[in-house]
């Protein structure tokens, strides 16, 4: 199975910022963060459909996404995953003395994951804490 | 409201003409009464100096730009704060100081009001934010109004009437109290990042002079009646040879006559003069020399002036003016960081940190130049003292100030023993030449009290131990019948007043601050005008396509002025 | 009965558009107009279905339990004073009083003062510290700009209407043609969508912006001849091109955004461009600014370096003087070292935003947490207590500031949701309860009787393996 090692940022998108401001809770904010934008020729090295999940792993965690091309075109080279808890999964969080995480310009790797589930913000952000229960309170 | 009596002080009155006469003074409900009930308590000044609470006309203690001086200077905090004390905030800075920390040392030194310099209109809620935070002291802003485009291009058309109405409004929407006018032109050429050098510069553009700004400002003012006069900081600040400037926007009073019912009598306030008196044509000791004497002369047969210097005190600290082009030149002199905000159709503003090192021989000369202005003044209730704060030196260093005008010796031994040019100094100053001039505490009291409280109108509330007054009263460790003779007791009494009231509240007892949670005002000028349907439309018109905020969020809410205080000119009536 | 209300100030992005219409019914918003689709999407959400309408303690099982504001209070009153270093993280998303009244509460706690610059633009407060800001208001872009870059920022995205309103489309006093007459540079290593307003656009490569800005300095000082053949990817003859541009220009204005904070270099790409504005200076006009994010992320920068002198990364926990040292006392570096022993998430959602290997530190290290927002977000799904407040610019006004730190005045447009506190009252009354406290003779112990204590932190590079 290919593996790409790519460069990846975190930025703002309009979508996510609506999505954002209906609640981090929804189905919106979902299905508007929780996907990789990449280069066209990258992805068609990756050998898979849109939409297919993959696996997108950094230096300090994985996280799992739905991977397209994206209006705002990457670079080959470049992959970027809208700002929000499914990027921070694996952005690292060195600071380089200024306080400021390593949000652009990381190295990860993608890979076809195309049976994995991509898991919901809470779910996520309650197992990295040990708060868990197992049932998602708020449902989307 | 409890009662007070300051028993057995010396009390020093200009106002009254009380010069160290032996006297109680009583304080009830938050006035100066004639007498109190036997229950009052007793304040023990014996020995001791009494003043009315001093006034500041000009130091830049509030809003974007001081703020943005905090801000951008964080070694301005490093091991040069105090220790917060257990019953205070904490007290963060050197030369640019924290809300907090400017009403605590402003009420260390006793004094009660202080006139933020600058208020650039579209940040007018910033200023007030922070006059909101800062305790004890009353405060009031000037709105910087000599590059604003409505008032250029009614300027240009000689119309006094529209300029009025439309300042009129400007003191009404940001809770203003006086027209400042910073580098009339020069700051409007900045934003294309040019300058006007003399009072005949064209503006760009708008095709005006600075001296037809000024004249346009000074009719304007009078023909609101405002409580101040213009306030101005005039062109060319700060360059060798700019004297004749100076003099050249001094002249420019000539013909007018003051005009309200505050007992003004001044049409123009020049600000931090020293900047202003500089002959040569370069910053070298071979030319760079003292020009005071000439522009004072001018000043002391001209009664339609007052003046206050921006005296210099050896310090580092952080210049910051609406002179935008200045401290762009600045930063070319001293290669330090450099902050600007250009302010869309009305001002800007320019920061830099600056070390005034006595190494140096320049900051020595200004040093003179600054002790010679009060020092050549006739008329002490026409001069005031400053530091401009905090672009010659920080605002608590004013003790020191007074240490050196009411000391020869505290004077002639920094020249001789810290100045590392002290000769040439003397050579090119006039500092020599008033080596033995000391000036007394009851002139002093004209600088900082009744004199200034005249200038800006406010004699009524301010300045005075008249029976009525409101009681700010300040109460200093100096025996006025028994002189230190070590001068640095001036600068130990005048930094840490014994007793300080404010509105009658004690507010600092026995040198400590015991109660800072009393009111403080915010005191504005309402100007009433005719109605003036071309200048409502000119309004309208200029937020519809230059402005980027709406009409309708300019003005000032009145939830966000603090304690407000109106003084209503109604030139209708 | 309906009711327009004109001229409402967005609570969204650093633009803060004042431009809104906004048809109440009834308390409730029903249309929003003039406003981007996110600015609309905010005001709706003030009306929808299932706020949180009162604070809510969090239970062992995961449920939560709605508690009075008495308890929360209390609850963080408490917190605050047996904590040794306690962290207020977030403000982006509040007014100037709450923000305030935070500062006396922070002061009084011996707390960390942290706001979202910290993880945004606080690399730029670093090169300001250096290098220093010279500036403008927007309507000088509007009004003057010929030139407009716009390096590393999107506004297409995070600043919808800010090309429209102050850079690149709007017609100002001096530049009557509107976009006709203006020169707009973008440079991302993405092509963006504000790319696709460009007249030039070029592509650096992702973290080298530094070089390229090393060598527009270099033709500003007149080396132009030195540059090498590619810089960070751009071509030398595109870089002479937008060099060419900038000083024909009567008025240039640089825009810089999370592209320059974000990247290897941080402050010292930040640092640069603001030397490359000195240098244009030596040829024409020029300014730049910070595309500040949330509408009033510049408000806890101002109103603390008042009340403080430091914008951010304020440890108050010495009790004498306030420190500043990011890195040291930046909230997402006190997270990774376990540092801290409480946590208030207001305005913000640390839960989100922060990397999640910073803020599992907190979240997951058993030390009592706060959230005070006015909706669930991340930081409330895992906080002992959120407690709801009033959202600024929709159910309260107050004065926030713009990305050019002009002061906004916002407006309330509907009553608070079921009689929500605002922040200010909220910090007042924490303050309060804290002086309650003190005197009943709560001290400062590190000790917490509703969490276990902090567990072991591993060492960074072991989570990393």
């Amino acid at each position: 199975m290919t593996v790409l090692h790519l460069n990846m940022v975190t930025q703002r998108a309009v979508e996510e910022g609506e999505a954002m401001e209906s609640g981090k809770t929804t189905q919106k904010y979902f299905d508007v963060c929780s996907i990789i934008e990449m280069n066209a020729d990258d992805f068609k090295e990756l050998g898979i459909n849109l939409n297919t999940v993959v696996k997108v792993t950094s230096e300090c965690g994985e996280v799992f996404v739905k991977s397209t091309i994206g209006r705002q075109t990457c670079p080959r080279g470049l992959c970027h995953i809208r700002q929000g808890v499914w990027a921070n999964q694996v952005v690292p969080p060195r600071t380089q003395s200024t306080g400021e995480p390593q949000y652009s310009g990381f190295p990860v790797t993608v890979e076809p994951a195309p049976e994995a589930r991509v898991v919901p913000a809470v779910e996520l952000v309650q197992k990295a804490c040990n708060k868990w229960n197992g049932k998602l309170l708020w449902p989307m | 409201m409890t009662e007070y009596i300051i028993k057995n002080g010396c009390v020093i009155d200009p106002t009254q003409g009380i010069n160290g006469q032996k006297m109680d003074i009583c304080i009830k409900d938050g006035k100066i009464v004639d007498k109190v009930s036997n229950s009052a308590k007793v304040i023990d000044a014996t020995g001791k100096t009494v003043m009315a609470g001093g006034v500041d006309i000009h130091s830049h203690v509030a809003g974007p730009k001081v703020d943005a001086g905090r801000l951008f200077r964080p070694e301005d905090k490093l091991f040069k704060s105090p220790n917060r004390k257990s019953n205070l905030r904490m007290e963060m800075g050197f030369s640019v100081p924290s809300v907090s920390k400017t009403g605590y040392d402003y009420a260390r030194m006793g004094y009660g009001f202080v006139m933020e310099a600058a208020m650039p209109p579209l940040e007018a809620a910033h200023v007030h934010e922070e006059i909101r935070d800062t305790p004890i002291i009353d405060e009031a802003a000037m709105p910087v109004l000599g590059n604003n485009w409505f008032l250029l291009e009614y300027f240009k058309n000689h119309e006094i009437e529209n300029a009025g109405a439309y300042a009129s409004w400007i003191l009404n929407a940001t809770r203003g109290y006086a027209l400042k006018c910073v580098n009339p032109g020069g700051t409007e050429a900045w934003g294309w990042g040019l300058n006007c050098i003399t009072i005949h510069d064209k503006v760009p553009y708008f095709d005006i002079t600075p001296a037809e700004i000024v004249k346009g400002l000074i009719e304007t003012n009078e023909y609101l009646r405002l409580p101040h006069s213009i306030h101005v900081h005039a062109n060319n600040l700060g360059n060798p040879g700019n004297y004749t400037t100076t003099l050249d926007t001094l002249k420019l009073v000539e013909g007018y006559k003051a005009n309200n019912d505050f007992g003004r009598e001044q049409v123009m306030h020049h600000t931090h003069l020293q900047f202003h008196c500089y002959g040569g044509d370069s910053f070298k000791s071979s030319s760079f020399e003292s020009k005071s004497k000439e522009v004072m002369d001018y000043v002391n047969k001209q009664k339609g002036l007052t003046i206050d210097t921006g005296n210099v005190t050896l310090d580092e600290t952080t210049t910051m003016t609406a002179d935008g082009p200045f401290e762009y030149h600045l930063t070319h002199l001293n290669h330090l960081k450099w902050t600007n905000v250009d302010i869309e159709l009305e001002t800007a503003a320019g920061i830099v940190p600056f070390i005034y090192d006595p190494k140096t021989y320049i900051a020595g000369a200004q040093w003179a130049i600054g002790l010679e202005l009060p020092l050549f003044a006739k008329d002490k209730d026409r001069c005031f003292i400053t530091t401009d704060h905090p672009n010659a030196g920080p605002f608590w260093r004013y003790p020191r100030i007074y240490k050196w005008l009411l000391s020869a010796n505290a004077r002639n031994d920094l020249i001789k023993n810290e100045l590392k040019y002290g000769d040439k100094v003397l050579d090119t100053t006039y500092i020599g030449e008033l080596s033995d001039k000391e000036i007394s505490l009851y002139e002093l009291a004209q600088m900082t009290r009744s004199g200034v409280a005249k200038a800006l109108g406010l004699s009524n509330l301010y300045g005075s131990l008249k029976t009525g007054m409101n009681a700010n009263v300040a109460v200093y460790d100096i025996d006025p019948e028994n002189l230190p003779s070590d001068p640095e007791q001036y600068e130990t009494a005048f930094g840490n007043v014994f007793a300080f009231f404010k509105d009658g509240v004690l507010c600092i007892e026995n040198h400590d601050i015991v109660n800072y949670s009393m009111p403080k005002k915010t005191v504005w000028v309402n100007s009433i005008v005719p109605e003036n349907k071309q200048v409502e439309r000119d309004i309208r018109d200029k937020f519809l396509h230059s402005y980027t905020v709406d009409l309708e969020n300019y003005a000032v809410q009145e939830e966000h002025v603090h304690n407000p205080y109106a003084i209503k000119v109604d030139i209708t009536e | 009965m309906q009711e327009v209300i004109k001229h409402v100030a967005c609570p969204y992005c650093g633009a803060c558009c004042d431009d809104l219409e906004v048809t109440v019914d009834d308390g409730k918003i029903i249309e929003v107009k003039n406003a981007c689709i996110i600015g609309t999407e905010i005001y709706h959400h003030a009306s929808r279905e299932g706020r949180v309408g009162t604070p809510r303690r969090r239970q062992p099982d995961g449920t939560y339990k709605d508690i009075t504001y008495e308890e929360a209070i209390d609850f963080t009153a408490k917190m605050l004073i047996k904590a040794k270093k306690p962290l207020i993280f977030g403000f982006g998303s509040t007014n100037c009083e709450g923000m305030a009244a935070a500062g006396r509460v922070a002061e009084d706690a011996g707390a960390v003062l942290d706001n979202c610059a910290s993880i945004c633009h606080g690399s730029s407060f670093l090169a300001i510290f250096d290098t220093g800001y010279p500036s403008c208001t927007l309507g000088e872009v509007k009004n003057r700009a010929d030139v407009v870059i716009y390096w590393g920022s999107n506004p297409a995205h995070a600043h919808p209407r800010h090309m429209s309103r102050y850079g690149i489309f709007p017609r100002g006093f001096f530049t009557g043609k509107g976009a006709r007459g203006r020169k707009v540079i973008v440079i991302d290593p993405r092509y963006t969508d504000t790319a696709r307003c460009a007249n030039q656009f070029l592509q650096v490569q992702q973290g080298h912006d530094y070089e390229l800005f090393d060598a527009f300095r270099m033709v500003m000082h007149g080396y132009a001849a030195d540059v090498p053949a590619i810089v960070a990817g751009v071509p030398k003859e595109k870089i002479l091109e937008a060099c060419d541009v900038i000083k024909a220009g009567r008025y240039v204005h640089i825009f810089f955004g999370m592209g320059l904070c974000h990247s290897d270099g941080r402050n010292h790409n930040v640092d640069i461009a603001i030397n490359l504005v000195r240098d244009v200076n030596e040829y024409t006009k020029c300014t730049i600014m910070a595309m500040r994010g949330h509408y009033n992320i510049a408000g806890p920068g101002i109103v603390w370096a008042w009340q403080f002198g430091f914008p951010y990364c304020i440890d108050l926990t010495k009790g004498s003087v306030a420190h500043m040292n990011p890195g040291e006392t930046s909230s997402v570096d006190l997270a990774n070292r376990g540092e801290i022993d409480a946590f208030i998430n207001i305005g913000t959602d640390a839960g989100a935003h922060f990397p999640i290997r910073a803020f599992e530190k907190i979240g997951g290290a058993g030390i009592p947490m706060v959230t005070i927002d006015p909706s669930v977000n991340m930081a409330a799904t895992v906080s002992d207590v959120h407690i709801p407040v009033a959202i600024v610019g929709v159910e309260t006004g107050g004065i926030c500031y713009r990305m050019d730190n002009v002061p906004i005045q916002y407006r309330a447009v509907v009553k608070p949701f079921n009689g929500i506190l605002t922040d200010e009252q909220l910090f007042d009354k924490i303050y309060e309860r804290m002086q309650e406290l003190k005197n009943a003779g709560i001290e400062c112990d590190g000790t917490w009787d509703y969490a276990t204590p902090l567990a072991d932190v591993r060492p960074i590079k072991e989570v990393y393996q």
